[in-house]
């Protein structure tokens, strides 16, 4: 297994590269990448049909209590209650209304309840660290839930994620499906950690980074991050906008 | 504006992406019901047992339907929409109806999302019905490939179902696509 020293040596040759806004599909410091990623280039190709329209979500799917991740049990979670909210925009600046955001996240030492997480760090039996709710009519997503924990992973000696919430975003095109991660400001782990780093553009990868805001920290209750979710522009003409049935 | 980064879907996905009959878009025992199945492997030709497939599709009249209901079935609703996770085999399927033709003379396909631990970002493909060879034939993407990439994107008929390999990497590679304005975003 490669030190952490070896795998700082290799991000840093890595940076050298110009790379684009988008991650390395093709990033040898994560090793689990290897194998998983297409040599061929992508094919360039004009959406049509079903890829010019994005599944439809609404409150059938999503129970408006969803959207707080720290009353799904009996008792209430432990670690350090936060409100994360921002706006999904398209590429053109256009609110993302209605659509479906998905979050998922180890608790706050740093643990998933997932079977396949072995860290040796507690479960909270109050907290399962899912979330979904709907963009309201600005794109605006809100979440309350807990600060997550850094955790450990075997890519190589020593490895550490900084912390981190997953988030499943559609737009309003099929091609503006995006999944990702939100990090939290000043994570002493960035530097260190090949996933984060795979996005050789510093700026690119800042916008991973939520913002600390002290308007949305609210009184003896959380402190608040601000993190804006924009996806690609959209590809349909104001000839499609219609009903497409 | 600048596109936010992906990010890998990770390991632990089934915790937040996991829903109940989510890839049932049909119930299975649905009288048209299709069966859309085949194995994720990566570029040793290992199976990937952590992926995500999502299918987007229209319904076999070629409506793109735009209705809710994908995450809490019931069971009378084609949403066109569903999500599956490989098995420790690589093994995903889904229960569904065959798309339609959504304009003449064009033949039906999914479109289809990959996602998985590993995998730095999403990729994007289609699973084209294998029937219509003249449909095929015409269509503007698959006649931009060669022959032997065209087929990776070809779906195949055995028994009840449809069978769609997703080959990450190596020989037989599946064509994954890029659209206009993601490529935007990159430049």
């Amino acid at each position: 297994m490669n030190t952490q020293a070896e795998i700082d040596q290799e991000i840093e040759a890595a940076a050298q590269q110009p790379g684009g806004p988008q991650p390395r599909i093709d990033y040898a410091p994560y090793r689990s990448s290897v194998l998983r990623h297409p040599k061929q280039p992508l094919h360039l190709v004009d959406p049509e049909s079903v890829e010019l329209w994005a599944p439809a979500f609404g409150h059938r799917d999503v129970a408006d209590d969803e959207a707080d991740l720290t009353i799904q049990h009996a008792g209430t979670p432990l670690g350090e209650r936060i409100v994360v909210t921002g706006r999904v925009l398209d590429g053109d600046g256009r609110p993302v209304a209605g659509q479906l955001v998905e979050v998922w996240q180890a608790n706050a030492a740093g643990r998933y309840r997932h079977q396949r997480d072995q860290h040796p760090a507690p479960h909270d039996p109050n907290f399962t660290g899912v979330g979904r709710c709907l963009t309201g009519p600005d794109g605006t997503y809100r979440f309350q839930t807990i600060k997550p924990g850094p955790y450990p992973w075997r890519n190589h000696l020593n490895a550490w994620r900084p912390a981190h919430i997953h988030f499943s975003v559609f737009g309003t095109e099929f091609t503006q499906r995006l999944v990702t991660q939100m990090y939290f400001p000043g994570d002493p782990l960035f530097r260190y950690d090949p996933i984060y780093q795979s996005i050789t553009d510093p700026k690119a990868r800042e916008l991973l980074v939520a913002q600390y805001d002290h308007d949305l920290t609210t009184p003896e209750w959380n402190t608040g991050y601000r993190w804006d979710v924009v996806l690609t522009g959209t590809h349909r003409t104001p000839l499609d906008t219609g009903d497409p049935s | 504006m600048s596109a936010v980064p992906g990010q890998t879907v990770g390991p632990f996905f089934h915790l937040g992406l996991a829903c109940p009959q989510m890839n049932e878009l049909v119930p299975p025992a649905h009288p048209r019901a299709v069966r859309l199945h085949g194995r994720v492997t990566d570029g040793a030709g290992a199976p990937v047992p952590d992926a995500v497939i999502e299918i987007w599709q229209a319904d076999p009249r070629g409506h793109i339907v735009r209705r809710p209901g994908s995450l809490r079935r019931d069971g009378w609703t084609f949403t066109g929409w569903g999500r599956a996770a490989t098995d420790p085999d690589g093994l995903y399927s889904f229960a569904t109806l065959e798309p339609g033709s959504t304009v003449e003379g064009r033949p039906g396909f999914f479109a289809v999302t990959v996602l998985a631990r590993g995998l730095l970002d999403r990729l994007f493909t289609r699973a084209y019905l294998p029937d219509d060879a003249e449909a095929l034939a015409a269509d503007p993407l698959l006649a931009a490939l060669e022959p032997d990439r065209r087929a990776t994107l070809i779906t195949r008929r055995a028994g009840h179902g449809l069978v769609f390999d997703i080959r990450l990497q190596g020989a037989d590679e599946t064509v994954f696509l890029a659209y206009p304005r993601l490529r935007d975003a990159w430049t």
